[in-house]
């Protein structure tokens, strides 16, 4: 079972998803503005599974995404000032304004980063749960891919292999019903992705889970519980998959026209939005919570203040910055 | 003539050659009813429907390996590759498939495909959106490598890939594809694959360079000319396999001096390759030592501007690199 979330807890779930919201939107304006440029991919929907997945992991754990990477660098406790300056491709980002807003990663904090080329982490994931099978560690990773990355071949090896050896893994997929243009039963001979799992017996090889979950993923708390009992499940005998039910509200990045699905579909899907409703939950079970509720949204409005205002002040990299790091002396 | 971009040109050079051959089809992420990320696919999917414009899964060895397949027993697919930068978990497909097969199969089969794909940087897009990977394919004999640098010939060459019995790797300047304009006749025409073209006429400095470097060169040439009395040739190498070796030679023996400039990392680069030839089949019109401008080599473009800028050839770059070598 997982641990039972107190209310502290459940109040800085709450302040991690506003934090990501209210921070997406301000890269949503920086880029109409210009000052933040190239491909950008906004994690406004499916915050829910971001923290709770995050949530349910331990210190060592490990974690390792996609591109769209924001929510869970936020979630995993990357500065946001960092995470803002790297957004802006400055000096001081979590990368010194190489990688951009796609490969946000901090090695302390056992997180990965966010990968460009989609299903590649993959079989890096396995790597990480090999080597901590191979030196003793009580380690687990969970590896968020969207539904588009179940379809190429990395994935399909992975969770292979994860399987033969064992590998405490937690795949986990965000289905948010797209990959860009793509609905998920236009690109997948499996519409429920979790069935591809049963294919390679993640979670389905006699270890008392028959198949991984389908969980609402709009829900954090649903989220929290099925992967902290994935974890579980994983570091005792293998991998599991997770698919996490989940919807993008905003274009697969910037600029996407969405010809592909309808205004009302978005607009429904809006209306379940994972923070509101995460709102009301507490509401509802802690009485005279929301003015603590009100000054956690104010918060994170002045953290994303401040760390934009970090960001616009920080230096911006030089040439040697762009010739260093190639090789390690 | 109708004045048009290059990602127009691209559109209706696919159009024209899946109305005219019906064993023609396009697959590729999004390119359905999405059009395509750069909107090069937009509109045939209403026009030859879902059996001609295939939307693939996220998998590119599958996107490639279906048209080696299909292309084995009569198709002539057209694979997209959504960027350069996504071409990698194809790379066994085209290297050890596609261009192998007339080989090994000692010319009983081979493979009529295309595989169009969007390169380069200047457009922000950070690490893996603005690779240049076309010295890994041009190294690979068995396949036909070209890039266009503006719209005429994008259509043109376009139209021969498609018609050609070899596998082709065609690769767009993304960075040109709405700003590059040019006229481009609304009949069919081809631009054949093997020539290149002398863009610019001078005396003074050859410059050798394709797709978005060829755009910037010409500017580059330009403001030589007005600012210091220049007088550059430009070579367009347009198809990079196979080389027009004669006319790259031609211009050197006229000139004495070369500039080669591409945006991939300069090690190994296409612009080796040229040096190569001139030293060796020119040695004696040699008036100054090669020059190379290119990409930096580190692994990819960041992402920060500032970065990209340095990291890039410009046509500041390129009037300074050409100033240099006049003056020497
Ligand atoms: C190997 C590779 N092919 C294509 C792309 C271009 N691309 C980026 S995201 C994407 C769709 C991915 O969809 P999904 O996995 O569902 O993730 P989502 O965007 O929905 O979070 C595509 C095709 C890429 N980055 N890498
Ligand atoms: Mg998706």
């Amino acid at each position: 079972m997982a641990r039972q979330p107190n209310k502290e807890t459940l109040l800085d779930w709450y302040r991690q998803m506003v934090l990501i919201r209210r921070f997406e939107e301000r890269c949503a304006e920086l880029y109409q503005q210009g000052l933040i440029g190239g491909f950008l991919h906004l994690y406004i929907g499916p915050e829910a599974t971001g923290v709770g997945a995050v949530a349910a992991l331990r210190e060592q754990d490990h974690v390792i995404t996609a591109y769209r990477d924001h929510g869970i660098a936020l979630a995993r406790g990357l500065d946001v000032n960092r995470v803002m300056a790297e957004m802006l491709g400055k000096r001081t980002g979590v990368s010194g304004g190489k990688g951009g807003s796609m490969h946000l990663a901090d090695r302390d904090l056992h997180m990965w980063g966010g990968y460009g080329i989609v299903g590649g982490h993959l079989p890096l994931a396995a790597g990480i749960a090999l080597a901590a099978k191979y030196q003793g560690k009580d380690e687990v990773v969970v590896a968020l891919m969207g539904d588009g990355s179940t379809n190429i071949g990395y994935f399909h090896e992975s969770l292979n292999l994860s399987a033969v050896w064992d590998l405490p893994v937690v795949w986990l997929v965000e289905n948010n019903q797209y990959g860009m243009g793509t609905a998920v039963g236009r690109a997948s001979g499996a519409v429920e992705i979790v069935n591809k799992a049963n294919a390679y017996c993640c979670g389905a090889d006699g270890h008392g889970m028959l198949q991984g979950p389908r969980v609402d993923g709009m829900d954090v708390m649903a989220v929290y519980d099925a992967i902290s009992e994935a974890a579980e499940h994983a570091r005792k005998y293998g991998p599991v998959l997770v698919e996490s039910l989940t919807y993008r509200l905003e274009g697969h990045s910037m600029g996407d026209p969405q010809r592909y699905r309808t205004k009302e579909e978005v607009e429904s899907f809006q209306t379940k939005g994972p923070i509101g409703r995460f709102r009301a939950l507490l509401s509802d079970k802690y009485k005279g919570v929301e003015s603590a509720l009100d000054r956690i949204d104010e918060e994170a409005l002045k953290a994303v203040d401040d760390a934009v205002e970090f960001a616009k002040n920080s230096p911006d990299p030089t040439y040697d910055d762009l010739v260093s790091h190639v090789y390690v002396d | 003539m109708p004045d048009i971009t290059l990602i127009d040109a691209i559109r209706q050079a696919m159009d024209e050659e899946m109305a005219r051959d019906e064993n023609v089809f396009i697959t590729g992420e999004d390119v359905g009813p999405r059009g395509g990320v750069f909107r090069a696919t937009m509109g045939l999917y209403d026009k030859y429907g879902p059996d001609r414009v295939i939307d693939s899964p996220l998998a590119e060895l599958s996107i490639v390996a279906v048209g080696i397949g299909a292309a084995l027993v009569g198709m002539r697919p057209i694979c997209e590759i959504q960027f350069a930068d996504y071409i990698y978990p194809a790379f066994n497909q085209i290297v050890n498939e596609a261009a192998y097969i007339y080989y090994r199969s000692n010319g009983e089969w081979n493979v009529p495909m295309v595989i169009r794909s969007p390169y380069g940087g200047g457009i922000g897009g950070g690490l893996y959106h603005s690779q240049s990977a076309e010295a890994f394919f041009a190294h690979r004999p068995g396949l036909k490598v070209v890039i266009p640098s503006n719209p005429y010939d994008a259509k043109g060459l376009l139209k021969s890939a498609v018609r050609d019995p070899n596998p082709v790797m065609f690769f767009e300047p993304k960075k040109g594809y709405r700003l590059i304009r040019g006229d481009v006749p609304e009949h069919d025409y081809t631009v054949p694959i093997g020539p290149a073209n002398v863009s610019r006429k001078g005396t003074d400095v050859t410059v050798y360079a394709y797709g978005m470097m060829h755009y910037y060169t010409l500017q580059a040439a330009q403001m030589v000319a007005d600012q210091d009395g220049i007088q550059c040739e430009v070579v367009d190498i347009r198809t990079l396999v196979p080389l027009d070796t004669e006319t790259v030679l031609n211009s050197f023996k006229k000139t004495g001096k070369a500039l080669i400039v591409y945006e991939d990392n300069r090690f190994l680069g296409y612009g080796a390759e040229i040096a190569a030839i001139l030293s060796d089949e020119a040695f004696e019109y040699m008036d100054a030592p090669i020059r190379r401008l290119a990409g930096l080599d580190v692994p990819g473009v960041p992402f920060a501007h500032p970065m990209q800028d340095l990291f890039m050839p410009s046509p500041e770059k390129i009037a300074s690199a050409i100033r240099d070598l006049a003056a020497y």
